[in-house]
């Protein structure tokens, strides 16, 4: 709302998060410009001041264009370039770039498909990773563990080792020819697109960008977000009111889910997860080379010990190192689909799904439901019988004879699950703002909420574990599992797991926030960014005071963790010795003469940190960052243009090909990401790429979406009257081109066909959908809405069987919103000609 | 109309829109009605009670007893069916009454209503003072009080189509009241020549010769004064109808007055003037759908 | 109080739809696919009470080529409303809010408003038998609350109030976006008291022609046309009772 551009790119805002998109609207009224950029002409497009299509997996190319023009245009803000990120820092000089190495880092390891970063790091000083894999490499030679000032730097961005230089070095290719021969996109267009978003970013006008899971289903999905983070960087974009990089969730409450740990490698509020190699002793978890990172992961062991408290209460104490020995240690990749093939392969016996319904919303999903048939037992809490808990009989396999229903050995337990209308809780969203929610109405039934089903399992389960003096039960048996109960139905009360999460100290009051979390087990708090969050014994999160009662962030609506904090970085909105750097853009400033820090919003660090301040000898974490660095998460307190560590493909982005792709990579010999996460077994097969053998069997790009009538795989959508009338058939959408080199009839049917299935849909014929000019080709691109699945009142194939397992390696998330494809007009040959 | 984008089957359209698209997807813009078969015949035996009503009060005064009696009973026939019409149509038939719970003067149906209820009333007393023996007086002023309200309800409906948004009725408001009258007027000809007595076969003929005269004027006028929204009179279900109308309306013209000496003919030429009158509020009615169905009459008409 | 629906600023979400059924308990719509872009609700109807219509127009003189226009449609309650006029059992009538409601304990399902209103948008509901469209939600205005459609609007492009204050911010709006690409044929419609119906309690902002998102480009109700075509009738009655009196004295 406060942005003179956004730019929405990878994603669908307005029909997909149309309630967000008000304050895009919002921003257009004031004056600001809204830019589109993806394959489609959707809602979004409809709206925007500037739509640009381009082929489908190529955004890398894209930004790295804009970074090019940024960089060889002088169009970067000096100041807050040199100042705020970590461009004048000197990288070893034994990395290589893919410039070198022709689409390879230094580091690539062919055997085990993976880097060593060892040669990423600082001169002279190893860095730990805000976030991703955050082991810290050894410390090279004499180097240190960077906390605060980093080894060698040169503010004049001109000696050939700095990362401003490398940088530069690594795009200097990636030109608006590149870009057209890349991504499709003409020149001029880009170049419209380019000077709008420099001329809507310095000190006096912010850019922000927006995307969504067009820009992580990507094999190089977090290079994606990178890029556009390096863009942002240089033009002094983040920590700044209308300016940042927006991820938007799929779903009320995604962020809460991932901030409070439903992925398999963090603890709550990201804490990383042990895996078996690690130090076995505390310290030597937080400190694995003898020094904390600086920054506010500098207190991991504060934050952890207080999670270790919250979790095992009086059983973790500092004679057993806080029950750390408790924690699971990880063996390796257990993300959603590894378990999927190892319910394929038989390694995994059994499943819950709480939420999700992998039948139709998972990539492959032939195999994945060739997974649920192969487990022994399966439960599924949701509001409906869908797709995932009723797969044994109502499936495509069993409507195409392939598998017989009492064959199937799963033993299914369908729980019918509480709407939120139902019960008390919080939603996080896509802003981090916590927001409460109370029951309007008890669970009818045996609807019932997750908290109770959570609650009541735990409580089974510890009445089973009773008495067997068995060591390994003590985790279960120690946990502090008391909340009171409410009601008929023996709910537990969420706001009590609140106060929780929220922490308190040893007597047993609230905490007020984060800073007084203690590494001595004085404290306990489930989650540490959610700290402050029931501050006072207040539930902060259910404040509603509407927004002209107070001043224009907000504060006193919800809560924003951490700390309450609307935009964060905010350090970053003042110039290093605190002024604004504009009037326009004013948000926090230092004002001397109170010697604190005044404005809007809640500062990102101590609120008396004077822009002046020197780290004396010894600091640690927050106290190792001087007072002009606004990247309080990092370890040099800078934004990383250059990523020494945390990723497992490069420091750099890098334009690589989607696995399955139309067109050879223009810029290197190496199609596609080295580093991704392939499954090379029959029952996964990849089509061939460019320039391979049979590729011209699949000769078309397709890309899924959601529609706003539907709720992802439709599990809160295709059973309700309401919604499923708005869009009651999956259909597919092609251009007038396409139509006519295909035959495909508007309103007819087409087959869409790849290795892993056949499905069919309804033809929309639409100038929506552009063939693009790629490397002098005409490129089709298929549009496949996945709602639907074989259940519901409106019933159809799901687009996601079309596609194959492959992922990005650091966040294994799938591949679909790329890949290649045939249609052809008609239905399914298993169905009746219509 | 030509040159209109005309409605297709959206499965046979390629999406792509026309430069200047005048129409959504060639979706209607007003709706048809939503009457059902009993309407259109109503419109008829109304219409043609209506004209007979007249008939039997003027008979009586100019001396005609017998033939004024026979179109009294015939327009009081009329009265009986055509309510049970009406009320058959209802959404909700239970609730006809509401149809006299207002009057309300900017609504021919209401309007309308009323007409058709004081005259059924009004024929219903004039036919029991009559069976009654009560004097002539009595059934004379209920056949006067039918006989003013039964030319308003030959026509009326006219008004009532006139007064919609329909571009082929609305096109046409202030001439198919004409056009009502006169086929009125030939139906009730033509019902005294099929069933009516000796004594007013002569008249009864006139009544079709002028009546027909009357109606095919108007509607030649009322075309030509609609332009090209007298399209959905020409083609479609509308057009067939409304040239079997035409042609049975000139034929029953023509056998009436050639039936001068044949009662067959006269009563074929009756018959025909009878159904012709009901094809023409079939034609008009089915015209409405076309007219409705098609959204470049109405947005042409509003245009120009 | 009236609506002002701005179509400049719709995304096509179609939550007023969602929102107005929920409310309303408008009954369901059979689930028909159309492939009228992404528009499945087809038209304003006696169970489709908002109806969002999805234009895709390409455009050579546009720079992307292509334009998708978007708009929630609704019952204008029009200032003179011909189905309250022709309604003849009184069920329609115009509320202390100056919207135009129809009292389904009244209606008796005659189907006279269904052929009058100028925008087909009420219609009779084939298991029921009465007429329904939307009442402006009588019962939440009864009691403070703004229609259950523009309190789902996201992006406000329904706004709900004193039809005077919308008809200015409505201006205002006009002016901003004609200023726009894109907003050169913008204009209001419904807005101005002049037009055929007296101007809508629900008014819009167009981005292209009316009839484009199918709505009449000058729709009209006068009650002055009623009094005409009495006389008409009138004139026609007499040549009637005229010719009936010559075809009888012809004989004499």
């Amino acid at each position: 709302m406060n942005s003179d551009c956004v730019v929405v790119m990878g994603s669908n805002m307005a029909e997909c998060h149309p309630v967000a998109f008000q304050w895009v609207v919002e921003a257009q009224k004031r004056g600001g410009k809204l830019v589109h950029v993806d394959p489609r002409f959707t809602r979004t497009s409809a709206l925007a001041d500037l739509h640009i299509p381009l082929r489908a997996g190529s955004d890398i190319a894209f930004l790295g264009g804009l970074i090019h023009y940024v960089l060889e245009n002088q169009r970067y803000f000096r100041d807050y370039v040199v100042n705020y990120t970590n461009a004048a820092t000197i990288i070893d000089e034994r990395f290589l770039d893919t410039e070198d190495l022709d689409g390879f880092f230094s580091g690539w390891n062919q055997d085990q498909g993976m880097y060593d970063n060892r040669t990423w790091q600082y001169r002279g000083g190893s860095v730990w990773a805000a976030a991703g894999q955050r082991t810290a490499p050894a410390p090279q030679g004499d180097g240190v563990v960077v906390a605060g000032e980093v080894p060698f730097e040169d503010p004049s961005l001109e000696d050939p080792h700095c990362v401003f230089q490398l940088l530069r070095r690594h795009f200097s290719r990636y030109t608006e020819e590149m870009v057209e021969r890349a991504c499709g996109v003409p020149a001029d267009q880009f170049r419209r697109l380019a000077e709008l978003i420099c001329d809507s970013s310095g000190p006096e006008r912010t850019t922000c960008f927006v995307y969504a899971v067009g820009w992580t289903q990507h094999t190089v999905g977090v290079q994606y977000i990178r890029t556009a983070a390096i863009l942002q960087l240089l033009l002094g974009n983040m920590g700044r009111p209308g300016g940042g990089i927006l991820a938007l969730r799929g779903h009320a409450n995604i962020q809460g889910a991932t901030d409070i740990a439903t992925l398999f490698d963090v603890l709550p509020g990201y804490l990383p997860m042990p895996m078996v190699q690690d130090a076995a002793d505390l310290d030597g978890f937080c400190r694995p080379h003898g020094g904390a990172a600086g920054g506010y992961w500098g207190n991991l062991k504060a934050y952890l010990v207080s999670l270790l408290k919250a979790y095992w209460g009086d059983a973790a104490t500092a004679d057993n190192q806080f029950a750390f020995h408790y924690l699971p240690r990880l063996t390796g990749d257990h993300s959603t689909y590894q378990s999927t093939l190892g319910m394929v392969d038989g390694t995994v016996k059994g499943f819950f799904v709480l939420g999700e319904n992998p039948a139709v919303g998972s990539a492959h999903g032939t195999l994945h439901r060739r997974g649920l048939r192969n487990l022994d037992w399966l439960v599924v809490r949701d509001l409906y019988e869908i797709e995932t808990a009723g797969f044994w009989y109502d499936s495509p396999e069993v409507a195409a004879g392939e598998v017989r229903s009492e064959e199937i050995g799963t033993e299914v337990f369908f729980l019918p699950a509480a709407a939120h209308t139902e019960k008390d809780g919080s939603f996080t969203n896509t802003q981090r703002l916590l927001q409460w929610h109370e029951r309007a109405i008890d669970p009818a039934g045996d609807r019932r909420s997750e908290l109770w089903f959570a609650y009541w399992l735990g409580r089974r389960i510890r009445e089973k574990l009773e008495g067997r003096q068995v060591d390994r039960d003590r985790p279960v048996l120690d946990l502090t599992w008391e909340y009171p109960l409410e009601g008929d139905q023996q709910e537990p009360r969420a706001e009590a797991v609140l106060r929780e999460i929220s922490g308190v100290a040893a007597d047993g009051s609230p905490l007020p926030g984060l800073g007084a979390l203690r590494d001595d087990g004085s404290t306990s708090s489930g989650t540490w960014i959610y700290c402050g969050a029931y501050a006072g014994g207040q539930n902060q999160t259910s404040r509603r005071r509407p927004h002209w009662e107070q001043s224009w962030v907000a504060p006193e609506w919800g809560w924003a963790w951490p700390m309450n904090r609307r935009v964060l970085y905010n350090r970053a909105s003042a110039d290093p010795s605190g002024r604004p750097w504009s009037e326009r853009k004013r948000y926090l400033a230092w004002d001397a003469e109170q010697g604190r820090w005044t404005g809007p919003d809640v500062p990102d660090f101590p609120v008396d940190r004077a822009p002046s301040y020197k780290p004396p000898p010894g600091a640690s974490a927050e106290n190792s960052l001087p007072g002009d660095r606004p990247f309080v998460m990092q370890a040099d307190g800078r934004g990383w243009l250059f990523a020494p560590s945390g990723l497992l493909d490069g420091p750099f982005p890098t334009h690589y090909e989607p696995q399955e792709s139309l067109t050879r990579n223009p810029l290197y010999e190496q199609e596609a990401n080295p580093a991704r996460q392939r499954f090379l077994r029959p029952d996964n097969p990849y089509h061939p790429t460019a320039g391979e053998e049979g590729a011209d069997r699949f000769p078309f790009v397709m890309t899924t979406y959601r529609l706003t009538e539907h709720h992802t795989a439709g599990g809160m959508s295709r059973f309700l009257a309401r919604l499923s009338q708005l869009q009651p058939e999956m259909f597919c959408e092609v251009s007038p081109e396409l139509a006519e080199l295909r035959r495909l009839r508007h309103g007819g049917w087409a087959t869409i066909v790849t290795a892993r299935a056949s499905i069919e849909a309804r033809v929309l014929v639409t100038a929506r959908v552009t063939p693009l000019r790629v490397q002098g080709h005409q490129l089709h691109q298929v549009g496949l809405p996945y709602h639907w699945g074989s259940r519901g009142l409106v019933r159809g194939d799901s687009a996601n069987d079309l596609f194959p397992l492959v992922l990005d390696p650091n966040v294994h998330i799938q591949e679909v919103k790329a890949a290649t494809c045939d249609i052809r007009p008609g239905r399914r040959a298993d169905q009746p000609p219509s | 109309m030509a040159a209109v984008e005309r409605r297709e089957e959206p499965a046979e359209r390629p999406l792509v829109p026309r430069e200047r698209p005048r129409s959504y997807y060639g979706l209607p813009i007003v709706r048809r009605p939503a009457w059902t078969w009993e309407v259109p015949l109503y419109f008829f035996t109304g219409g043609t009670a209506g004209a007979l009503a007249a008939v039997s009060i003027l008979a009586r005064w100019s001396g005609q007893h017998r033939m004024g009696r026979s179109a009294r009973r015939m327009a009081l026939a009329g009265a009986l069916v055509s309510p049970a019409l009406l009320i058959s149509d209802l959404g909700r038939p239970a609730r006809f009454l509401n149809m006299l719970r207002v009057l309300r003067p900017t609504s021919p149906m209401s309007l309308g209503s009323w007409t058709l209820a004081g005259f059924g009333t009004a024929l219903g007393m004039a036919e029991a003072a009559d069976l009654a023996g009560l004097p002539v007086a009595v059934t004379g002023t209920m056949e006067g009080a039918a006989g003013i309200l039964g030319p308003i309800l030959a026509n009326y409906t006219a008004v009532l189509l006139g007064d919609t948004a329909n571009p082929t009725w609305r096109g046409g408001r202030h001439l198919l009241p004409f056009v009502f009258s006169g086929s009125s007027l030939a139906a009730a000809g033509g019902a005294l020549c099929l069933a009516g007595p000796g004594e007013g076969r002569a008249a009864s003929r006139r009544m079709v010769v002028v009546g027909t005269a009357l109606e095919q004027a108007a509607f030649l006028a009322m075309e030509s004064q609609l332009g090209p929204l007298a399209e959905p009179y020409r083609t479609g279900r509308g057009g067939r109808l409304a040239q079997a109308h035409r042609r049975a309306s000139w034929a029953g013209a023509l056998l009436v007055l050639a039936g001068r000496r044949s009662p067959l003919l006269q009563r074929l030429g009756g018959a025909l003037a009878l159904g012709s009158s009901a094809l023409l509020r079939q034609a008009v009615y089915r015209a409405g759908f076309q007219a409705a169905d098609d959204p470049a009459y109405l947005v042409e008409s509003q245009e120009s | 109080m009236g609506f002002f629906t701005d179509s400049s600023v719709c995304i096509g979400c179609k939550a007023c739809e969602v929102a107005c059924k929920e409310w309303n308990e408008v009954p369901d719509l059979k689930p028909a696919w159309s492939g009228n872009s992404y528009d499945n609700t087809l038209r304003l109807g006696a169970n489709s009470w908002r109806h969002v219509a999805f234009v895709e127009r390409v455009r050579q003189d546009d720079a992307a080529g292509v334009r998708w226009l978007m708009s929630s449609d609704v019952c204008k309650h029009c200032t003179r409303a011909a189905c309250l006029e022709v309604c003849p059992t009184g069920a329609i009538f115009r509320s202390e809010f100056g919207t135009v409601v129809v009292q389904d304990d009244v209606c008796n399902g005659c189907g006279y408003c269904v052929v009058a209103c100028p925008f087909g948008v009420i219609e009779r509901r084939e298991d029921d038998g009465r007429a329904f469209k939307c009442t402006l939600c009588y019962d939440r205005l009864k009691v403070g609350e703004q229609p259950a459609c523009a309190k789902a609007c996201p992006t406000a492009s329904i706004q709900f109030g004193p039809v005077e204050e919308l008809r200015e911010a409505a201006q205002a709006r006009l002016e901003q976006v004609r200023g726009q690409p894109g907003g050169e044929e913008a204009r209001l419609y419904g807005a101005d008291e002049g037009d055929g119906v007296g101007g809508f309690g629900a008014f819009f902002l167009l981005l292209d022609r009316p009839e484009v998102y199918g709505l009449p480009p000058r729709p009209e109700y006068r009650r002055r046309d009623v009094v005409t075509m009495w006389g008409a009738a009138s004139v026609a009655a007499w040549l009637l009772v005229g010719g009936l009196a010559g075809a009888l004295r012809w004989r004499r």
